[in-house]
């Protein structure tokens, strides 16, 4: 590790690239800390968001006709309207409206960016699902009903598992899309990636070399997500379904 | 398609239901709209019992809408520009992206992944902080205003996702489509230009139309950089008014503003391609 800051103290005066990430402890600690906030809020949001999805999704199957208009308006609202938009409405609008516990706002500003990026990624997620849900063949539910499956039964342990293979090209999308979107939370001050490269960059004054380390940063983490992604789609291939 | 210009090989195909375009009226599902109206005068009916005596909400609204209405313009001139500008060079990265040379396949390639994976945000900071305010050219000084910045960063983007949807759609025509224009001794640039691209035309607009309505829903990403926008002008207007039971009026006014335009587009990009499915 010190040979590594040592470099990096070497290339500084050498070449006056600044990268006090790797030789600054300060710096290293709010960077890093600013990796971990955003992977908390990618990765809270991603199992919110495809539960809520996945609960919105099955309710497009609803017999009752207000149920699924309500979750078309949701949906649609959600997809069509801009993020940034919306969290600013749920911090700036929303926030202050809400009873305060002991003089603590309800939710902070991390509470709120997970509220906005759920909802937003899980209106995504409904509409993803319902077409993997649509991909499943119509004999294989019957075939389940027959063997007197319930109509959840179905739900839970045919439709749905089919489902999540099919639709996992465009999961791995959506994913992808969360974790370039959990930069939106910058915008609330919420300490993510973004924002503490944005503090050290406007102490340091090094912003282009900073620019670089985030925009690598995030290529990276979405590189990775795409080949975990594809190494789990071929895990788990049903033989003979999708494809 | 039949615009005699361009020498399109067409397979047979029977002309489409006339049908088809009459039922084209009903674009605005009106349910959804609804909804999002039904949250706004709800909201506006609360805040109006609460200020009794000062100036009513929604009068605050009419006042300041010309107002938001110039900042919203904005947005749509800063999408205009970046969609006209990311398309061009998204097509000119597609034909990179099929070219022979390996090399500039290999180094579009890379470009396409690197913009395609970046935040926007991130993308926008680059923009505005690396690019000068102005540019000298001999002597003259030709400046660089900020949302011409924002318009180029947001145009990077597009620019890598059209270019993946040019090559996804020149793919996705029959090789017979080559040969035949080979058979008759058109070189590779007039086939790609005359009879190519004008087929793929028709299956890169509703994913085109999608990433138009993307970018809309990404211009208020500038006012994170300081161009005033509509949500500056919206955060401006409420620290004018200091209103508590202002706040989720406006913001609801100004979702509805984008759902109303952004909404139509989505609406229109799924019927153009489940008509295109059809055939």
């Amino acid at each position: 590790m010190d040979d590594i800051a040592a470099w990096f103290q070497w290339l500084h005066q050498a070449t006056g690239i600044k990268l006090t990430i790797f030789y600054d402890s300060y710096d290293t600690k709010r960077f890093l800390q600013g990796f971990a906030t955003t992977l908390k809020l990618a990765t809270y949001c991603l199992v919110l968001s495809v539960a809520l999805g996945a609960l919105l999704a099955g309710l497009y199957g609803s017999r009752i006709a207000l149920v699924r208009r309500a979750v078309n308006g949701f949906v649609q609202l959600f997809r069509n309207t801009p993020p940034l938009v919306q969290l600013y409405f749920f911090y700036f609008a929303l926030g202050p409206v809400l009873p305060k516990i002991d003089g603590q706002p309800l939710l902070g500003s991390f509470g709120w960016a997970l509220v906005s990026l759920t909802l937003l990624e899980a209106a995504f997620a409904a509409e993803i699902f319902r077409a993997g849900i649509e991909a499943v063949p119509k004999a294989t539910i019957e075939a389940a009903q027959a063997l007197g499956y319930s109509r959840w039964q179905v739900y839970r342990r045919v439709v749905l598992p089919l489902a999540v293979r099919v639709t996992m090209p465009a999961m791995t999308n959506n994913l992808v899309n969360l974790v370039k979107t959990t930069t939106l939370a910058y915008a609330i001050a919420v300490p993510e990636l973004v924002y503490m490269s944005a503090q050290i960059w406007s102490e340091q004054v090094n912003v282009p070399e900073m620019m670089v380390v985030l925009l690598v940063s995030y290529v990276a983490m979405v590189g990775i997500i795409n080949q975990v992604m594809h190494r789990l789609e071929v895990r788990l291939r049903v033989p003979g379904f999708g494809q | 398609m039949n615009d005699s210009r361009f020498a399109v090989l067409l397979p047979l195909r029977l002309p489409a239901p006339i049908g088809d375009r009459s039922s084209g009226g009903v674009l605005f599902s009106a349910q959804v709209g609804m909804i999002l109206i039904a949250v706004l005068a709800t909201s506006l009916a609360m805040a109006q019992a609460q200020g009794a005596a000062k100036p009513g909400v929604i009068d605050l609204l009419i006042k300041w809408t010309p107002l938001l209405a110039k900042g919203f313009f904005f947005n749509l001139l800063i999408s205009v520009c970046a969609m006209a500008l990311g398309t061009a060079a998204g097509v000119l990265l597609g034909m990179a992206r099929i070219s022979l040379l390996g090399p500039v396949r290999s180094g579009s390639w890379l470009v396409v992944q690197f913009f395609r994976n970046a935040p926007w945000l991130v993308l926008l900071f680059f923009v505005m902080f690396l690019l000068p305010f102005e540019f000298r050219i001999g002597t003259t000084v030709v400046p660089f205003p900020d949302w011409i910045k924002v318009t180029l960063g947001l145009a990077l983007p597009i620019m890598a996702n059209i270019a993946e949807i040019v090559r996804g759609a020149v793919q996705s025509i029959p090789t017979g489509q080559w040969e035949a224009a080979r058979s008759l001794a058109f070189s590779r640039s007039e086939t790609l230009w005359k009879i190519i691209l004008p087929q793929c035309i028709k299956r890169m607009l509703p994913p085109w139309m999608n990433w138009y309505a993307i970018l809309t829903m990404a211009t208020p990403l500038a006012s994170l950089v300081g161009v005033a926008e509509v949500m500056t002008v919206t955060g401006r207007i409420t620290s004018a008014e200091g209103r508590t039971d202002l706040l989720i009026p406006i913001y609801s006014y100004v979702l509805v503003w984008f759902f109303l335009y952004c909404y139509p587009i989505a609406a229109w990009t799924r019927r153009l391609e489940a008509r295109y499915a059809e055939r």
